[in-house]
């Protein structure tokens, strides 16, 4: 496991030193003209408005992140060869994979971390007081890194076997389906026959349900989130990623590096 | 095929021929269809077997946010070496292959013969006995090939085995304790250089210039360069033609054996296999 | 030097096509202006479909419609257009995507039921619109008090309003008086001071400006209809005490009914018609402002 680890941590610097985290200038700036604007065109809900753009934008540009740096963990070392030099020491296959995604996700950790202080900074300054019930937002910011968390193993799982491109393509193509999931399990459509309706469910069960995720509704009217609901999302983000991240590990133990 | 403990082995072969295939079977980087490899006794299979392997890949790229100090260490690490031994060790790599002034420069700025010498101090750096090199001169000056050279040859004085792939047939003359010749994905042999080419002389070479009138028999063998002169013929005909020469007051530059090279030995190859395609083509098939 | 003098030619050149495109911009928008034909733009209207567009961001994309809410309106009211077409299906989707967006209720109901010109004149679109924000909220009493201002107000049903009240009033937290509302309202109906007391009410809790504006130009209506049937108490007394109905209300300050000539909000004094019946000074832009509201 000290494999892991060593390459994990090189991962977080290469992370570091690639610039991701310059987005975190991005999102300031952001947070900082929503709390300029947001009293002028939001009265009322000025709390509303902060909270669902702030978590919005964590989310977005946490996707972002997610995507494209998770399918390229792989693909750029496979492109550019610097894992040649790495399989030839005394270090599985597997270990690799699993020090890469650590390390992103350690990214995302601190990145995400970064941004929900940016967004109680925006916070104060529209509302001038903090008060207990806005501490939710660091639970919606939590389930929001265990969604990125997923995404990035998917990522990991579809750039082990098809090109960065198709790779990108695929990954959101599934974040986009695991939002509707719970969609497709309760779809009533009336002309489906049993066996179809039953297939879907049986799909929507299969698919990453992102919506599980999903808190950004209540924390922006201050509404709480049952403590249960967290650790099942949890436990649900990590089976569902050991899954794919075992998936990937199969298919990348036997795959010819050109 | 088969690489002596404490020997310098050359792969040699053409550009497509397989050495580079072969090598990254070994690394387990890609995977036979049949077929079985040990090293060290032990199967390739073995992880751990690497801790006593190096590794230089051909035209190495390593991550170009690293100084080489960095890579060095983030290598070293993962061969599980200890804090202080560490560091001792990645200076004195460094210092081995002659990136010590540039050890703090990020490699995305180095040029390609300083990346090759990184890759070098990588693939020794955890004291292994069995370095495999692939293509370890390529895309460098003659001082870079020069440097390797040597290197090469510490690492024998040093008692490891060391396997290294090319297609510059000099040096693998001048370095080889034994060869083995891939080519079309096909192992032709495996011997000394020696042994490969054949001991046979094919003859004399005479390399003399003449500014006279008078043509004699000599000249019609001979291949004329300005007012240079060079005639192939076998050793029992010297001394007739040297008398020719000194009747015809030319000036003699040298005189030679002629010996086959690998090169030539390659180029038989080489051609046998395309005749044979050729042939096949021609029948159709 | 000749690189610095062509960047110093080159920014030159830069800034003049700025300020070309900048000339040009502002003679398309006013070309764009008279050619434009009167077109408000809702791409989607179907609620559902922007829920499920939005991914997973409904509460922002509520926000924004939201804001659109607000700019439809005050757009209208700027131009002083009346049809407000676009308003309904807007709340719509903001209250779909996102049902505990409060201030969209309150300011949904009043300038959905309320009539021409303030409001799209629907009080049923407004019920509907509070129904579905009880049904999410059960917790806010204060959609109680829109729903009965609707029913009050507009639809002049006072056993609905009455009902709403009284329902609200069931909530702890629920201010006294809806209960006393409720009562009130059962009993006698629609009366001024009621309206008054309901606007007032509007009024104070709202941090909406379009809202307190709107409860504002309400609460100085029934101010007026309140002075005016003081007034009139006052002249019938007048006529019981003398006999006659007085001809100015001058005569009533000198009966000592009055202290002195009362103002309008505006603060024209009012006056006493050929009717002797008490009525706005003619100056008075709250005379305008009555005749619209009927």
């Amino acid at each position: 496991m000290r494999h892991v680890w060593v390459v994990a941590a090189n991962t977080f610097r290469e992370a570091v030193r690639d610039r991701v985290l310059y987005n975190l200038v991005f999102f300031a700036l952001l947070m900082m003209g929503a709390a300029i604007l947001v009293g002028q065109i939001s009265i009322g809900i000025e709390q509303s408005v902060i909270v669902s753009l702030g978590l919005a934008a964590i989310s977005v540009i946490g996707i972002f992140i997610a995507v494209f740096i998770g399918v390229g963990l792989v693909s750029k070392e496979m492109d550019k060869r610097t894992l040649y030099a790495l399989l030839a020491k005394p270090v599985q296959r597997w270990q690799f994979l699993l020090g890469k995604y650590g390390g992103l996700v350690v990214t995302l950790a601190v990145n995400t971390a970064a941004m929900a202080v940016g967004l109680y900074v925006a916070l104060w300054s529209v509302k001038h007081t903090l008060n207990g019930s806005d501490w939710y937002v660091l639970v919606a910011v939590y389930l929001i890194w265990l969604k990125l968390a997923l995404i990035v193993a998917l990522a990991m799982l579809f750039s082990c076997f098809t090109t960065p491109f198709l790779a990108i393509l695929f990954t959101v193509g599934i974040y986009i389906a695991g939002l509707y999931a719970e969609d497709l399990r309760t779809m009533q459509a009336m002309n489906l026959t049993a066996t179809t309706t039953k297939f879907l469910r049986a799909i929507s069960y299969a698919l990453p349900n992102f919506e599980n995720f999903n808190v950004m509704g209540a924390v922006a009217h201050s509404r709480g989130v049952p403590a249960t609901l967290v650790w099942q999302d949890t436990a649900y983000a990590v089976l569902y990623a050991a899954i794919v991240l075992l998936g990937s590990a199969m298919i990348f133990a036997r795959r010819n590096l050109k | 095929m088969q690489v002596q403990c404490g020997e310098v082995f050359g792969f040699l072969g053409p550009n497509g021929a397989g050495k580079s295939t072969t090598i990254k079977l070994l690394m387990r980087l890609i995977f036979p269809t049949s077929g079985t490899a040990r090293i060290l006794g032990k199967s390739i299979e073995d992880v751990s077997m690497h801790q006593n392997i190096g590794y230089l890949p051909e035209q190495p790229y390593f991550y170009d946010y690293l100084t080489a100090a960095e890579l060095l260490d983030y290598f070293a690490r993962i061969h599980g070496l200890k804090a202080p031994e560490r560091s001792a060790r990645v200076e004195r790599m460094l210092k081995k292959v002659g990136l010590d002034t540039a050890k703090k420069i990020q490699l995305r700025k180095y040029s390609k013969g300083m990346l090759q010498r990184a890759g070098l101090a990588q693939a020794i750096l955890h004291d292994p006995e069995v370095v495999v090199l692939d293509e370890p001169m390529s895309g460098l000056d003659p001082l870079g090939r020069r440097e390797v050279r040597d290197i090469i040859l510490e690492l024998k004085k040093e008692g490891r085995t060391v396997l290294f792939s090319t297609h510059i047939l000099a040096d693998a003359e001048m370095l080889c304790d034994r060869v083995g010749v891939i080519v079309g994905g096909k192992l032709r042999g495996v011997g000394t250089p020696g042994e490969m080419v054949g001991i046979q002389v094919q003859g004399m070479e005479i390399l003399f210039e003449w500014h006279g009138t008078q043509a004699f028999p000599l000249l019609e063998r001979a291949a004329k360069t300005g007012e240079r002169y060079r005639a192939q013929l076998p050793e029992s005909e010297v001394y007739h033609a040297l008398d020719e020469l000194k009747a015809a007051e030319a000036r003699i530059l040298s005189v030679a054996q002629v010996k086959p090279t690998l090169e030539d030995f390659f180029m038989n190859l080489v051609d046998a296999d395309r005749a044979q395609a050729n042939a096949v083509e021609v029948s159709g098939q | 030097m000749k690189s610095s003098r062509a960047a110093g030619w080159l920014l030159v050149v830069l800034l003049a096509g700025f300020v070309g495109v900048w000339q040009l911009q502002r003679r398309i928008d006013q070309q764009k202006s008279a050619v434009l034909v009167e077109q408000d733009q809702l791409a989607f209207r179907s609620p559902n479909l922007v829920k499920k567009l939005s991914l997973e961001y409904t509460p922002l994309m509520a926000a924004i419609y939201w804001t659109r809410v607000v700019q439809y309106f005050g757009e209208k009211h700027r131009l002083h257009q009346t049809n407000l077409d676009l308003l309904w299906p807007l709340l719509d989707i903001t209250t779909t995507l996102d049902p505990h967006l409060m201030p969209a209720y309150r300011f949904g109901s009043i300038f959905l039921s309320e009539p021409p010109p303030r409001g799209e004149g629907r009080p049923d679109l407004a019920v509907k619109l509070l129904e579905r924000g009880i049904a999410a909220n059960p917790e806010e009493w204060r959609l109680y008090q829109d729903l009965g201002n609707v029913y009050y107000f507009d639809a002049k049903d006072y056993e609905k309003a009455s009902q709403a009240y009284a329902e609200g009033s069931k909530n702890p937290r629920a201010m006294i008086w809806m209960k006393v509302m409720a009562a009130r309202i059962a009993a006698e109906g629609e009366s001024p001071e009621t309206s008054y007391f309901l606007w007032l009410q509007v009024y104070e809790t709202t941090a909406d400006p379009a809202v307190k504006k709107n409860a504002e130009d309400h609460l100085k209506l029934m101010q007026v209809e309140l002075d005016l049937n003081e007034i009139n108490r006052l002249a019938d007394e007048y006529d019981k005490r003398t006999g006659h109905r007085a001809a100015r209300i001058g005569e009533l300050v000198e009966a000592g009914l009055l202290k002195g000539i009362p103002r309008d909000p505006a603060g024209y004094p009012y006056l006493l018609g050929e009717d002797g019946k008490a009525d706005l000074n003619l100056d008075s832009p709250m005379l305008e402002e009555k005749l619209m509201a009927q």
